[in-house]
């Protein structure tokens, strides 16, 4: 059971998120969008979404940098697993606080303002609560965190994530013994994995970031070749 | 080709150029995603249809067709142009039509035939070893099987059916009825032809053919105004909306313009730039209201009193202190102000009596014919003449019957007043009624006497031994207004101050409207007029013309139109716009539609008549006949019920009769053939000794029921049916929220005239058939359901007065799923009726009741009321009873009659409107253009009517508005009653004949033509009237003019002679049995029409019910929600002794105190849960009312005031009503099965 939770499961999560995303947006791409609430009520969105977004991009990217670089690099550069774990604790708690607090602003938005309850598909109301527990298991993670600072419980994700990444049969082993807290919110990551491209989610792979580069105050876009 | 792969180009530079000092930049990004956005936009084809819907708009639109699917509709702007200085017609259409397309491929659209369950269960089970007529025998004479899907009605259950057997299950049970009961009780209720001429004309050419019933709706929907046949002997006519343009004043009376006209609301806005004035009437503070530069907030109700007092300061500073010259010229020639009235002495009193005919006049003043219809006034010279003009002129001699002022032959100078002291022999008292003592608690109540006397300047005429006290219409008319004269006595003022009927103070404390509103308005209404020829209007509609004595509102507003000159001249006139649908090719159409090209007469009926005695309203009828007679009345026979009336007025033939026999009439003409007699005198010979009853006597009696119903393009039960509960009650025999008791229960008094039966029948009709594109309330109820084609699936014509132009509904795809159109319909029908029939009937006799008509020689019957049943006078056929005429029905051959056209149009003509001419032309015409019938039988060599669009052309090619040739020959008819020249009205269009496929390119102006008032022309915009001034045609009146005297007995007995103030009546809906303890909150109903539908129409529209509340809603005052405890949306139970309905209160500081708004007809089926009075599921707002029929509207024989179809008659008001509101307690949806058991739901 636990190799296929840890070991199969998140190939079946991200090969969903990856070929279901593409297809989406093949398909359909009307409904490729973030579906702001923002015209229905302008309140709690502007604080909590703020908040909300920038928690989460912070700990999206702690995530990647912290799971995903080698650790040969880590040790190359000298940053001790201690010290990795500390700063994993205290970034994570910053940003995943500011997520928290903005997300549990976004979802009594949702559930109480009856216009845009009314509005809300299944998916809206379920994806932020599956985020608002991803965001309480993480956040549930620091305490059991704070019993070994010394990071090697760390080392074992980073072996797990890498693992996956690199095809690695005994990747699930890696992880075999860590708490359960963790273990809940590996499965819960990946569930969202799974969820999202059936959510409004997609839309972070369409974030305008070009926008900050891209020069100009008048944009004209040229005449399509005829083909 | 893919959108991701597209966009994977992170390594080509995607600037292409700079510009403007690079603050701009050229790039080439993806596109892609444009596309997405031009084909949602993306059609296949655009194609013209319009809304056949119960509408005025009349708006062309454009239909976008995508991949064979209708994706939406824009308005069309093409137009024909109007004419330099006028804004165009375009763009027409509202939010109602723009959703439209929704419809049909919504979950309501009707997909296949449907049929109750139980029905087609019993249905197939005699089926099984009987011919279809046998097997609907069986099926009707087993009392059990009948109950078992008569009393399921409404109930669900309906199960698919095929074309085949639901067209067979109909033409079984109309063979039946026609072999057991008599085609008359066949009936068809389908409305304005005018929104779908060939889909109407399909029904009804179907039942005319088989003898059945069409019934009427224009005055069932109480949209027909009787002051206009009244005062014109005209239906209705009025100015097309561009006109409103060419005001200079325009008041706006009880009609919702931006609301409900919302197409033509543009010309209101534009007159208001061009710098008309404009006032507006209404009680609460409507969307029309905001355009007024003022707004009089009149009580609901009371506008007869605002309007007389209007009158009472026009007549005050116009007509008697100073003479406006405009007016004097006007009034002389065309009103009846110079007609002389007899004065009647009642117990030593004087009354107004009838007009002085020459009849009355020793000599007869050398008329030798029809002198008792030629009316007499005054010339200054001569002394007393029949000025020409009057009906008398009109039938059976030529050339007289025109507005000259002349009289045989001599120009005359006719005396409107015979106020000098030369002029008048004796200044007598003369007596009025007056009303304003008998409102309810709910209105003002006059402290006046009911008789005000008042002082007359009369002459004495000597006619052989006799002296006649004759006075002009214009010395009785003032008096009635209450002004004085210098010629003393009571009941008249000088002072607008004095609280004297008809002043403005008096006004004041009716409606309260402050007395110098009143003034200003008058005045200003007046000043213009005088000013600008007549450019004053008046805009009314359905607030004034829904209430019982609506009569009286009308003719108050018509009279200040006529003193100011108003009728007749461009930018002048009477607006009346409560559903006026106007049929232009009317005499082109009437030939499809009543198969008059086979066989007349049709069978036409009065359907506020039909309902009030088939739905046995008439048994609950609370407002007697004395209450509302005059106490002037002539001695008489008044004291009887209100449906005693109309069975008088039905014997009399003055109303029409359905069904019309109580026996057979196959029958009655088999027994007439062994006999030996002729039909007519045999029917009079039975009548007379009672052996032959007629229907009407005994309206319950199994063989007078209305047996089957086809109900088309119309929601009768979800929308205009009064007396919704008593409907599902008497007439389907299913659950109802019927809630008081009837006469017999109540003791009250009993009809006298109309048999009793204790137990009041239940479920009536044998077979209800409804034929539409949605599931309406009316669907729900009925036996068979059958799909129809949208409006954007079926070819056919649409015309609307509000605009000039014929244009077309067309097929822009074919019909969906299972649906057909109306004509394809019929036309299986039709054929599956000839299938069945010859198992039970061959070629009959039928025997036609004909009522007395207008605009035919006949309308001159009765100068006296006589009532042959009493021996007042010979029952002659035609004369003093309804005419009795044998039509042969060839029912195997029916359908091939459908599908051609017969041959009595080249052996009879066709016309209208009281001409007649020769067609043979036009339809050989028609079988060049359609083709001619090659098989053998009865129709072969004739023109073949198969599909829709040969249908139009029949309608085309025979209308004079649509064809030239047509027209000039019918003005030419015209010419010989007239002896005046009016064939160049037509002329410059001799050549021009529009076809369909014209009118698909563009709508086309029609073609002016005698059956209409106004012409069309590049000069002046349509307006009603206007060939009757400017061509001195006479309006087609006793006198030949625009009447505001009217002196039929019953009008007299009515006190309507004059236009007077009534309170409206006193229904008694609510009383102490009905009303629940601590319900105190009661007020008057009032149904307007709504935003967000037409009548039911888009009422369960998805985006109409967003846009709104999202199901029924009335609306109510601040304070009358305060006071019972109602806060905005709560849902509410507003009920009365007719039924009860639930709703949504929507709380507005527009409404008045006192007053409780309901948009009339909001479906029943969407969001309406169940009422707590009467356990069932909340109704519709026809649930708290019910019909009233008034005698005045009765009247026949009578020249104006004699039937036509739509035209005059009985109509069906319901704004006299009150009902007691109060907050739900518990909302219950009903959502349970009624039962567990399967078996039993089936």
């Amino acid at each position: 059971m636990h190799e296929f939770l840890f070991g199969t499961f998140p190939y079946i999560a991200i090969t969903v998120m990856i070929v279901g995303s593409i297809a989406r947006y093949e398909r359909d791409p009307f409904t490729w969008k973030s579906s702001s609430s923002q015209l229905l009520r302008r309140k709690q969105l502007i604080i909590g979404s703020s908040l909300f977004h920038v928690g989460v991009l912070g700990i999206l990217a702690g995530h990647f940098v912290g799971l995903l670089t080698p650790i040969a690099i880590f040790d190359a550069i000298g940053v001790s697993h201690g010290a990795k774990q500390m700063l994993a604790v205290v970034a994570g708690g910053i940003f995943g606080i500011m997520a928290l607090v903005g997300g549990a602003m976004l979802f009594h938005r949702r559930w109480t303002d009856p216009r845009i309850r009314k509005t809300s598909s299944f998916a809206d109301i379920a994806i932020l609560a599956m985020l608002l527990a991803q965001l309480i298991l993480g956040l549930g993670t620091i305490f059991s965190s704070l019993g070994h600072l010394d990071g090697h419980e760390m080392v074992k994700f980073m072996s797990w994530a890498q693992g996956i990444i690199f095809f690695d049969g005994a990747a699930a082993s890696y992880i075999a013994d860590v708490a359960l807290v963790f273990k809940l919110h590996i499965l819960l990551g990946l569930t969202i994995f799974l969820a999202f491209p059936f959510t409004r989610l997609v839309h972070m792979l369409s974030a305008p970031v070009r926008y900050f580069v891209r020069p100009g105050y008048q944009i004209v876009r040229s005449r399509r070749k005829s083909n | 080709m893919s959108h991701l792969l597209d966009r994977l180009n992170f390594f080509q530079s995607k600037q292409l150029d700079t510009f403007s000092n690079k603050h701009g930049q050229t790039t080439n990004e993806d596109r892609a995603w444009e596309d997405v956005y031009r084909n949602r936009w993306r059609h296949d084809k655009v194609v013209r249809s319009t809304h056949g819907v119960n509408c005025t708009g009349s708006c062309s639109w454009k239909i976008y067709v995508k991949s064979g699917i209708v994706t939406w509709e824009t308005q069309q702007t093409d137009y024909p142009r109007t004419r330099p200085d006028l804004p165009n017609h375009e763009p027409r259409g509202c939010a109602r039509g723009a959703s439209y397309s929704w419809y049909l491929y919504s979950a309501n659209r009707v997909k296949n035939p449907l049929i109750r369950g139980k029905l087609m269960k019993a249905w197939r089970r005699m089926r099984k070893n009987m011919e279809p007529a046998a097997a609907w025998k069986a099926l009707q004479e087993d009392p059990v099987l009948r109950a078992s899907y008569v009393k399921t009605r409404g109930k669900g259950g309906f199960v698919r059916a095929t074309w085949d057997e639901s067209t067979e299950i109909i033409a079984a049970a109309n063979a039946y009825t026609v072999k057991t009961y008599g085609p008359d009780r066949v009936f068809g209720f389908s409305p304005i032809p005018a929104m779908s001429m060939v889909s109407y004309a399909a029904g009804s050419r179907y039942l005319s053919l088989l003898g059945g019933v069409c019934m009427s709706f224009y005055d069932w929907y109480c949209d027909l105004p009787p002051a206009s046949p009244m005062t014109w002997g005209e239906q209705t006519d009025v100015p097309e909306s561009a006109d409103w343009y060419n005001a200079g004043y325009l008041l706006l009376w009880g009609s919702n313009v931006p609301q409900t006209r919302t197409p033509d609301a543009h010309f209101y806005t534009e007159a208001r730039y061009r710098g008309t004035k404009s006032a507006v009437v209404s009680p609460d503070y409507s969307e029309a209201a905001k355009f007024g530069d003022i707004w009089l907030n009149a009580k609901q109700g009371t506008d007869a009193a605002l309007a007389m007092a209007f009158g009472h300061v026009i007549l005050r500073e116009f007509h008697l202190d100073r003479q406006a010259e405009y007016f004097e010229d006007y009034t002389r020639k065309y009103s009846d102000f110079p007609m002389l009235v007899t004065m009647e002495e009642k117990d030593g009193r004087m009354i107004p009596g009838r007009f002085l005919r020459a009849d009355d006049l020793a000599g007869k003043l050398g008329e030798k014919n029809n002198p008792e219809w030629k009316t007499i006034a005054w010339d200054s010279e001569n002394g007393l003449c029949a000025p020409n003009g009057s009906v008398g002129y009109r039938w059976g001699e030529d050339g007289e019957w025109n507005l000259e002022e002349r009289a045989k032959g001599k120009d005359t100078d006719l005396k409107m007043s015979f106020i000098l002291e030369e002029d008048h022999d004796e200044v007598v008292g003369v007596d009025f009624p007056y009303f304003g003592g008998e409102a309810t608690e709910n209105f003002h109540k006059c402290d006046h006497p009911d008789v005000l006397t008042r002082n007359i300047p009369v002459k004495k005429i000597k006619s052989g031994k006799k002296t006649i006290t004759v006075a002009t219409v214009f010395d009785l008319f003032c008096a009635n207004y209450g002004l004085d004269r210098g010629l003393g006595g009571e009941w008249v003022s000088k002072d607008y101050n004095d609280d004297i009927p008809g002043t403005p103070a008096w006004a004041e404390k009716i409606t309260g409207v402050s007395r110098d509103k009143i003034e200003a308005v008058a005045r200003e209404f007046a000043l213009n007029a005088e000013k600008t020829n007549g450019k004053s209007m008046v805009i009314l509609g359905a607030g004034l013309n829904h209430w019982y004595h609506m009569d009286m509102n009308y003719r108050g507003i018509i009279n200040m139109l006529v003193m100011c000159g108003c009728i007749g001249q461009s930018g002048g006139g009477w607006s009346h716009y409560v559903g006026q649908e106007k049929l232009r090719p009317q005499t082109g159409w009437q030939p499809l539609a009543f198969g008059l090209d086979w066989c007349r007469p049709p069978r036409h009926m009065n359907s506020t008549s039909a309902w009030y005695a088939h739905t046995d309203q008439f048994r609950y009828e609370q407002l007697s006949a004395n209450e509302i007679l005059s106490p002037t009345a002539p001695e008489g026979d008044w004291d009887i019920n209100l449906i005693d009336y109309n069975i008088r007025a039905e014997r009399m033939g003055w109303l029409p009769s359905a069904p019309q026999l109580k026996t057979n009439p196959l029958e009655v003409a088999k027994a007439a053939k062994e006999a030996g007699k002729e039909i007519p005198a045999y029917v009079a010979e039975q009548l007379k000794s009672g052996d032959l009853e007629m229907s009407c006597e005994d309206p319950d009696a199994p063989e007078n029921w209305p047996r089957n119903l086809f109900i088309w393009r119309s929601n009768l039960l979800g929308s205009s049916g009064k007396g919704h509960e008593y409907f599902l009650k008497h007439l389907l025999g299913t659950d109802h929220g019927v809630l008081g008791k009837d006469l017999g229960e109540e003791g009250g008094a009993m009809p006298k005239e109309a048999k009793w039966h204790k137990d009041a029948p239940k479920g009536k009709l044998d077979l209800l058939v409804t034929i539409d594109f949605r599931m309406s309330t009316t669907a729900v109820y009925s036996d068979i359901v059958l799909p129809t084609a949208s409006w954007y699936e079926k070819d056919d014509l649409n015309t609307s007065d509000m605009h000039p132009f014929i244009h077309p509904l067309q097929a822009a795809v074919d019909p969906a799923y299972e649906s057909k159109s109306d004509w394809e319909i019929f036309k299986s029908i039709a054929q599956k009726f000839s299938e069945v029939a010859p198992e039970i009937l061959g070629v009959e006799t039928d025997i036609v009741q004909l009522p007395i008509l207008h605009d035919t020689p006949a309308e001159i019957a009765q100068d006296q009321v006589l009532d042959w049943k009493k021996g007042e006078c010979d029952l002659i056929p035609g004369k003093t009873a309804p005419n009795y005429i044998a039509v042969e029905r060839d029912y195997p051959n029916l359908g091939k009659k459908f599908t051609s056209v017969g041959p009595l149009l080249e052996k009879l003509g066709n016309g209208g409107k009281g001409i007649n001419w020769n067609t043979e032309t036009e339809v050989h015409h028609l079988g060049d253009l359609n083709g001619r019938v090659l098989e053998d039988g009865v129709s072969k060599g004739q023109p073949k009517l198969d599909t829709a669009i040969d249908a139009a052309e029949m309608i085309l090619m025979l209308a004079p508005e649509t064809n030239g040739e047509v027209a000039v020959k019918a003005w030419n008819e015209l010419s010989k009653a007239t002896g005046r020249e009016h064939a160049h009205l037509a002329l410059p269009k001799e050549d021009e004949k529009i076809r369909f496929r014209d009118i698909a390119v563009q709508p086309r102006k029609i073609i002016s033509s005698p059956t209409w008032s106004g012409i069309e022309s590049e000069e002046v915009c349509y307006n009603a009237g206007y060939t009757n001034v400017h061509e001195l045609i006479p309006w087609r009146t006793l006198t030949g003019r625009q009447q505001l005297y009217q002196d039929h007995l019953w009008m007299r007995a009515f006190g309507e002679g004059f236009v007077g103030w009534r309170p409206p009546v006193d229904l008694k809906t609510i009383n102490a049995d009905i009303q629940d303890d601590g319900d105190n909150l009661i007020l008057n109903f009032i149904t307007p029409h709504q935003k967000w539908g037409i009548h039911s129409t888009y009422s369960d529209n998805l985006m109409m019910l967003t846009l709104n509340r999202g199901g029924p809603v009335v609306w109510i005052s601040e304070t009358d929600a305060k006071s019972a405890g109602i806060v905005d949306n709560d849902w509410v139970e507003v009920y009365n002794a007719n039924g009860a309905l639930t709703a949504r209160a929507v709380v507005s500081q527009r409404m008045k105190d006192g007053t409780i708004f309901m948009y009339h007809a909001q479906e029943k089926i969407v969001n309406t849960p169940g009422s707590e009075k009467t356990g069932h599921r909340g109704g519709i707002h026809n649930s708290v009312t019910r019909a009233t029929v008034k005698p005045t509207h009765m009247i026949g024989a009578y020249a104006h005031q004699s039937y036509g179809f739509n035209y005059y008659g009985t109509v069906g008001s319901n704004r006299d009503e009150f009902v007691v509101v109060r907050k739900m307690r518990k909302v219950d949806w009903l959502d349970t099965p009624a039962t567990q058991s399967p078996e039993a739901a089936e």
